[in-house]
């Protein structure tokens, strides 16, 4: 009796979530298909009436994305590393104290920051800012799953490779990471995908630009700023580009997600 | 050495007072020596004053009731235990006359010497040609592809696992049955070729014919090596060992020749333990 009603119940939560979020997602899908065409993926922004299209925010986005994983995923995998295999007394302490406080501050804050010690310095708004301010947030969420990984790998496997004679780096490096790695690109998609959607850090460091731009010391475009801007618009023309540009968006990080599994499911033991 | 230990209620004996039933390998070179050892994990002693010595190229088993130990003196033999935080040994322990716990002691180079299966087998999660090359890797023991394959090859061979597994060694080692991942990781431990092989209860997750092959595995390896092995199972110490200690509450009780422990033994409480009255 309590059983079933147990099942039922939690099978009912679990359906009102699925819903909610097929709802979300069939609603973008809905509103965003109509606008969306090959010249909206390739072209850039042109003023209300002619068109136009999201070509250089999604390089853009894609530039500050790669960048920010490059600055993030190395800084962040490596301090669980430290944090799971050398992770006692004070220092990895206070460690762990301040990348669990950096997970919970406001993104804002962190393009607050960034505007402070790099956008100011440097006298401009630049991709490299853009990049800095999502690798700070991506760096903790990264830090922290990839200790939790870590932890999971068995006693019984770092035991059998020191038994082998391996020192200890040997067996994190190739052992230890390598059995947590699914975890480990799991947490690092999660941070990828969480920063993909960013937009209040960017506004402060990457600002926006019209154009398609590689340089890194300039602003660049970016899906959510791009959004962000075609939405606060009263015009009800690019308010369709931003549904289309949301739609657009989404399925970016549904197709970075998938690659990564993909690769991973492939290559494991 | 600390003094503060209570004079243990069963003292072992030294060998010569041990009348009647010597090890049949009583004249073997002595290749592990363990004096007076006291192991701690924080305050908790868990050994009392062991000593005992393994003579080379002999099969000796350690049993006793779980909780008795004789894990933990395995794992002294080759200071696997230093990895558990808070853990300390007194006292010595010796491998071809060298005190493993000397300062500036190798342990890396020590745990080659000294190889180690595990109670649950525990293969990495790699194919099975890399699980068995692993060690042969990280130390660098060969010079090249063709050695490498070969000594992976013998390994695999010493361990009774070559003819099962010769056409899929690049797949999975988890793919493996329970007792052949059980060889397996005998395998990786043979092929650094060390002079002791410690076992932890080697066959105690497996089925009785993958049990039976580890068992005659272990006799065929006393050849080449010097076998230790923890066991919950008196027959299988009665099977594959020529010498048996018998431990209990952290001490050591009595060491002897296997035969005359399950025969007549010298002491009552290994006669208990034996015969089941308690344990």
């Amino acid at each position: 009796m309590m059983n079933a009603l147990m099942t039922t119940l939690t099978a009912a939560c679990a359906l009102f979530a699925v819903t909610m979020l097929l709802l979300i997602l069939g609603y973008i899908a809905f509103r965003g298909f109509g606008s969306l065409n090959l010249s909206f993926l390739v072209e850039t922004p042109k003023p209300v009436g002619e068109g136009g299209g999201i070509g250089n925010a999604i390089t853009g986005s894609l530039m500050l994305l790669g960048l920010a994983s490059l600055i993030g995923l190395p800084l962040g995998v490596s301090t669980g590393v430290f944090l799971a295999e050398f992770g006692e007394g004070r220092f990895a302490s206070l460690v762990r104290f301040v990348t669990d406080t950096l997970t919970g501050v406001p993104s804002i804050v962190v393009g607050v920051f960034v505007y402070t010690v790099v956008v100011v310095p440097m006298g401009n708004f630049s991709a490299l800012a853009g990049s800095i301010a999502l690798a700070i947030i991506m760096t903790p969420i990264v830090a922290r799953t990839t200790e939790e990984m870590i932890r999971l790998v068995p006693t019984s496997l770092r035991e059998g490779a020191l038994a082998l004679g391996a020192p200890q780096w040997r067996v994190t490096t190739g052992v230890v990471l390598p059995a947590a790695a699914p975890g480990i690109a799991t947490g690092a998609m999660l941070a990828v995908a969480r920063v993909s959607g960013e937009t209040a850090p960017l506004l402060f460091t990457a600002l926006n630009y019209r154009f398609f731009s590689h340089d890194l010391f300039q602003p660049i475009a970016s899906l959510t700023v791009q959004i962000y801007n075609y939405a606060i618009s009263p015009y009800e023309e690019w308010h369709a580009l931003a549904w289309a540009a949301t739609l657009v968006l989404m399925t970016l990080i549904l197709v970075i997600n998938i690659a990564v599994r993909f690769f991973l499911t492939r290559k494991r033991f | 050495m600390s003094t503060t230990v209570p004079t243990p209620v069963f003292v072992p004996r030294p060998k010569a007072e041990q009348g009647g039933g010597q090890t049949p390998e009583a004249d073997a070179p002595i290749k592990i020596g363990v004096r007076r050892l006291n192991f701690f994990y924080g305050r908790a002693q868990a050994l009392h004053d062991i000593s005992i010595d393994v003579p080379e190229r002999v099969v000796m088993a350690f049993i006793g009731p779980s909780g008795c130990g004789k894990s933990t003196f395995l794992r002294t033999l080759n200071r696997m235990n230093d990895t558990i935080p808070g853990t300390r040994a007194e006292g010595d322990v010796l491998l071809d006359g060298e005190d493993i716990y000397a300062p500036g002691t190798d342990v890396v180079s020590l745990r080659r010497r000294v190889g180690m299966v595990f109670q649950k087998s525990n293969p990495f999660p790699k194919s099975i040609f890399d699980n068995v090359a692993y060690g042969l890797r990280i130390n660098r023991l060969t010079e090249n592809k063709p050695e490498l394959n070969e000594r992976v090859e013998q390994a695999l061979k010493d361990a009774a696992l070559w003819s099962e597994v010769k056409d899929r060694l690049k797949t999975s080692a988890l793919g493996l049955s329970g007792g052949q991942q059980q060889r397996l990781c005998i395998a990786r431990a043979l092929a650094v070729r060390p002079e002791v092989v410690l076992m932890d209860e080697p066959a105690s997750a497996l089925d009785p014919i993958a049990t039976q092959k580890i068992e005659e595995l272990i006799v065929e390896l006393k050849r080449q090596y010097t076998i230790v092995i923890v066991t919950h199972n008196m027959q299988q110490a009665a099977r594959v060992s020529d010498t048996t200690a018998f431990f209990w509450l952290g001490k050591l009780v009595e060491v002897n020749a296997t035969e005359k422990i399950f025969t007549n033994p010298n002491e009552k409480l290994t006669e208990d333990y034996i015969t089941g009255r308690f344990g």
